[in-house]
């Protein structure tokens, strides 16, 4: 016993202790994770987000660094507060404040004292900052404007927010990402990818080298810098244009698909929506429920299109042979129809017309006749009505374009399955003059002003199109994504847009644009004026039409298609016509000759006439 | 060398030199920061160890040339020295953070302590290997305490109660000698009596102690200790369960209060008193199976254990050499010491076997306690592992503690 007691004491404490390490080491995995929780800091590496350019080069958007001044409460030391109020104008009692809530956030990690530090504040803070222990500079990145508009093209950039964490591993608390416009669209192009250091860190929590010599560092990747596809002077002057108008612009080069101008109005300068500003203002935006500023109605709005649609039914008439060029329609102040006399007005003109001045006088019972034609070369209505419908469809209506913009919308072109629904089909059945007023672009028909942009190119090309897209050059070199190089064809023969094009051009040269004439250029355009309806404390009521024009010009090389649509604007020539008139000439020459023109449009305001229904008084429209 | 030597045990010294070599790559890893420097830096721990190291083989060619007859004809003179050397603390000595416990030469401190052990080892054995000293006898056990205690007495005040508790470890070599059982037996009461209270509070450990008396109190009705004596002891623990919550809270100062608490569970400090634990714990268990490399443990690196090059160095051989390294380490201490129990048996001479024991008993207590305290089950005691822990003094003292057991190991068949 005297001589083993030693041995087994000895041995069983060897076996405790191995045990007790098998336990702390192999079965509990808390303290690896705690180790790496204590001793590692990741710390990442931000890149400069890329700069955006317009089609010509000129800088839209760059970078501004930015300083916050930051604090990690458990470092700080007694300093001279005086002297650090004074810099920072501060009173002491702020100081003291945010302080505070910097030490109860927490001790060890950093919290914003002052954010965004003016020019001359970092400058003279810089100096003396070796004195603050605790303290320090936290240099980021943000946007800098070179532009005061455009702001639904570029979009913003915000902090991410919990749901983005949770989705995309990417992200972490107080990462910045693009929201709307191109800085969302392409925001994996625009912030490139973020670089990772992992610090070797002490007890004391400071920063001792790099982990294993950083073998699980990487570098930041610079974003890339993009040319978009606008016009930056043109987006300018067309924002200018639609001051104190309400509506949207959309301008495409046919020969490319590029999108030359995308305006909303109202709109705001994308200057507010950076940094300490941002949230406040994003708010007041945001609850702008009457003008809604952040409401891009270039792709959102979704308006009956009112005559412009006239010119795709004349394709699908000749495309489907119930009409020639040379057959005329009589008008008798409109179309009657239906057995109970029911009428679709029209405006007093020659009769009866073919289809060239039909375009170009936008004869309501002319394309009635067409239309019923369509539909009633089928044995049935809605047989005549899927083929009316696939034909439109190829025009990209009806759907969503499949661009590379943020947001948008795929406005409406009917099918018999809907009309089916409507008229509770096979109960009741339903025949062409039930959907005549697709006829003429009112009715079911539904358009976002791209989609009428993207038509008006079209029949520039002649029956093909490109997506629309916003996006140019990466890095310089031009895009080469096949959805955007590709020409999507229509299902109608090229050698039918021929007699349709003169019908526009017709619109310009005698018909409802002659007002609108540009000396040297030859436009093909279309005017509309759709009446519009609110409901008001639950009455349906009519406002003041909506102003519609769409053009492409010159006519034989079209260089710009272009739809303007100008809420309340009253008829087609009006507003949109004056407006898509000095867009053209804009791009095209450079100059204004027309200023008087000019100088109507930048000086009338519908906001009066915006105001009518909100007012509460009984008003009148179309004056 | 005599002409009797039966040459040195290589087996100890190969263990010995293991466990050096080790330590000092361990220490290296420890003490090196984030700057990588020459291994001879003597401005950072590693490089003074290195000179330690050296020195100590210097030592051992030392301990080793001299007569085996010479440590057991001058271990008297060695004790007194050493309790000189100690008592002369309390004049000459130089405080090293709050411990009155080194002399100071230039840049280099020396710790009396560590040599304390050995020269108390000597009086002990010489003492026991009297033949007039019969262990059994009361009045030679209280000359055998007195030798014993009279230097961990003059080392508590310092204070260093960790170095004092070392003392404990000569009750191996009385044990051996023929000192009864009862004391352990005692002893070991005593302290399962003072952690049950801690634990339970002392009505549960009363209502034990009588339960257990009642049980041999009708059983072993015919055997010795008897009934008197059954509830002699009864009374005695149920009396010490009591005044041990007294003296917990009355006589223990918070500091030592804190330390049992946070062993036993009963509090949760990560970062104040139990911070030491913990982090130790986290190094160690980040280790996993392999560890995470020589000078590569992020916790070592980080500095997050406090005096991970001295008392904590067990930490850092968790983390970068994993379960694998730490495994090996104990093992080793475990070969050792069992190794050099059968050269203690194996010695005819009764001095040489009493050092012999004494040498396990004192390496065992530092083992016991230093890696108990790393590994977070016991309470944190202040005291180096032997031959691993940063430091000249601890160092030298437990060479020449092995050393001269080796040189004596050699000499046993002189008799």
């Amino acid at each position: 016993m005297r001589k083993i007691l030693l041995y087994i004491t000895i041995l069983t404490t060897g076996l405790i202790f191995i045990g007790r390490l098998f336990y702390l080491q192999i079965v509990d995995t808390s303290l690896a994770i705690r180790s790496q929780d204590n001793a590692i800091k990741v710390v990442y590496d931000y890149p400069q987000r890329g700069y955006i350019y317009d089609r010509d080069g000129k800088l839209m958007v760059s970078n501004q660094p930015s300083y916050d001044v930051m604090v990690i409460p458990r470092n700080l030391k007694p300093f001279d507060t005086t002297e650090f109020c004074g810099i920072l104008n501060l009173s002491r009692e702020d100081l003291e404040k945010k302080l505070d809530k910097a030490r109860i956030y927490s001790p060890m990690l950093p919290s914003v004292v002052i954010p965004q530090l003016t020019k001359s504040e970092y400058a003279i803070l810089q100096e003396k900052m070796r004195k603050y222990e605790g303290f320090y500079i936290q240099k980021r990145s943000l946007r800098d404007y070179q532009v005061d508009h455009s702001a639904n093209v570029l979009g913003y950039i915000a902090e991410v927010n919990q749901k983005i964490i949770n989705e995309n591993p990417y992200y972490i608390s107080g990462d910045l990402i693009g929201r709307a416009g191109v800085e969302s669209y392409y925001e994996e192009l625009l912030r490139g990818v973020k670089g990772v250091k992992h610090i070797q860190k002490d007890r004391f929590n400071r920063d001792i080298g790099p982990y294993k010599n950083g073998i699980y560092d990487t570098l930041p990747e610079k974003g890339k810098d993009i040319s978009l596809t606008v016009d930056a002077e043109l987006q300018a002057y067309g924002t200018k244009l639609m001051k104190n108008k309400r509506g949207g612009i959309v301008a495409i080069e046919p020969e490319s698909g590029e999108i030359l101008t995308l305006i909303t109005a109202p709109t705001y300068d994308p200057a507010k929506l950076v940094g300490r500003k941002r949230s406040p203002n994003f708010t007041e935006l945001y609850y702008d429920t009457i003008a809604r500023p952040l409401y891009d109605r270039g792709l959102l709005a979704e308006y009956p299109p009112g005559s412009p649609f006239k010119t795709l039914n004349a394709l699908i008439g000749l495309q489907e042979g119930v009409v020639d060029t040379n057959d005329k329609f009589s008008c008798n102040h409109g179309y009657a129809y239906g057995s109970r006399g029911r009428k679709l007005g029209c405006h007093a003109h020659k009769s009866p017309l073919d289809m060239i001045p039909g375009i170009a006088q936008s004869c309501n019972a002319y394309f009635a006749n067409v239309y019923r034609r369509v539909i009633e070369k089928y044995p049935t209505s809605q047989e005549g009505m899927d083929v009316w419908n696939s034909h439109l469809k190829s025009f990209g209506l009806g759907d969503y374009l499949g661009s590379d913009l943020s947001t948008g919308r795929p406005g409406k072109i009917p099918d018999s399955e809907y009309y089916n629904r409507i008229y509770d089909y096979p109960t009741y059945n339903w025949y062409a003059t039930a959907t005549i007023s697709n006829a003429i672009g009112q009715g079911e028909v539904l358009m976002t002003p791209i989609q009428l942009a993207n038509m008006a190119a079209t029949i520039g090309n002649k029956g093909w199109y490109y997506t629309p897209h916003i996006l140019k050059e990466i890095d310089g070199k031009p895009i080469k994504e096949e959805k955007y190089t590709t020409k999507n064809h229509t299902t109608i023969d090229p050698r039918h847009f021929d007699p349709v094009v003169e019908g526009m051009h017709e619109v310009y040269k005698s018909g409802t644009a002659s007002t609108l004439r540009i000396p040297g250029v030859e436009i093909a355009g279309k005017t509309g004026t759709a009446e519009n309806f609110a409901k008001i404390d639950g009455k349906r009521v009519q406002l003041t039409d909506h102003s519609i024009f769409v053009a492409f010009a010159p006519v034989d090389n079209p260089k710009i298609a272009i739809a303007v649509f100008v809420e309340n604007g009253y008829w087609g020539s009006r507003y949109a016509g004056r407006m898509a008139s000095l867009m053209i000439e804009k791009y095209l020459k450079g100059t204004i000759t027309r200023t008087d023109m000019e100088s109507w449009i930048l000086s009338h305001s519908l906001e009066e006439e915006y105001a009518k229904p909100i007012s509460g008084e009984p008003f009148i429209i179309n004056q | 060398m005599t002409k009797n030597s039966a040459g040195f045990d290589w087996i100890s010294i190969f263990i010995y030199l293991a466990l050096i070599t080790f330590g000092w790559a361990n220490i290296y890893s420890a003490s090196l920061g984030s700057n990588a420097g020459s291994f001879f830096d003597l401005s950072q721990p590693y490089g003074k160890q290195a000179l330690f190291i050296g020195l100590s083989i210097f030592l051992i060619v030392i301990v080793l040339s001299l007569e085996a007859k010479f440590y057991q004809r001058f271990s008297s003179v060695i004790y007194i020295l050493s309790l000189l050397s100690l008592a002369g603390l309390f004049v000459f000595g130089k405080t090293i953070s709050g411990a009155t416990s080194w002399y100071s030469f230039g840049s280099f401190g020396v710790q009396p302590s560590e040599f304390a052990k050995f020269a108390t080892a000597l009086a002990l054995a010489k003492y026991l290997s009297d033949i007039h000293t019969n262990i059994k006898k009361l009045s030679n056990q209280i000359k055998a305490f007195i030798i014993i205690a009279l230097p961990a007495l003059l080392i508590i005040p310092q204070p260093d109660p960790g170095s004092a508790l070392v003392y404990a470890a000569f009750f191996f070599p009385l044990y051996r000698e023929g000192l009864s059982g009862f004391y352990l037996f005692a002893g070991l009461s005593c302290v399962a009596v003072f952690i049950l209270t801690l634990l339970a509070g002392p009505i549960w450990v009363s209502a034990g102690v009588i339960l257990v008396g009642l049980f041999l109190f009708f059983r072993k009705r015919k055997k010795r200790p008897g009934r008197i004596l059954i509830t002699f002891f009864g009374i005695i623990a149920i009396g010490l369960s009591f005044s041990v919550n007294y003296i917990f809270e009355n006589v223990f100062e918070q500091r030592h209060r804190d330390r049992f608490n946070i062993v036993l569970g009963k509090e949760v400090d990560s970062k104040g008193i139990g911070y030491n634990t913990n982090q130790s714990e986290i190094a160690i268990g980040s280790g996993g199976w392999l560890g995470k490399g020589w000078t590569q443990g992020t916790q070592t690196k980080g500095q997050f254990v406090p005096e991970q090059h001295t008392d904590y160095i067990f930490s850092t051989v968790g983390e970068e050499w994993g379960f694998l390294g730490s495994a090996t380490v104990i093992l080793l201490f475990v070969l050792l010491l069992l190794r050099l129990i059968r050269l203690a048996e194996r010695q005819r001479n009764q001095f040489y076997r009493v050092y012999g024991y004494s040498v396990i008993g004192i390496l065992f207590i530092h083992f016991l306690v230093n890696i108990g305290m790393v590994i977070g089950i016991f309470p944190t005691v202040g005291i180096p592992l032997p031959f691993f822990s940063y430091g000249g003094s601890g160092l030298w003292g437990f060479t020449i503690l092995l050393f001269i057991f080796i040189k004596l190991d050699s000499d046993r068949l002189s008799f």
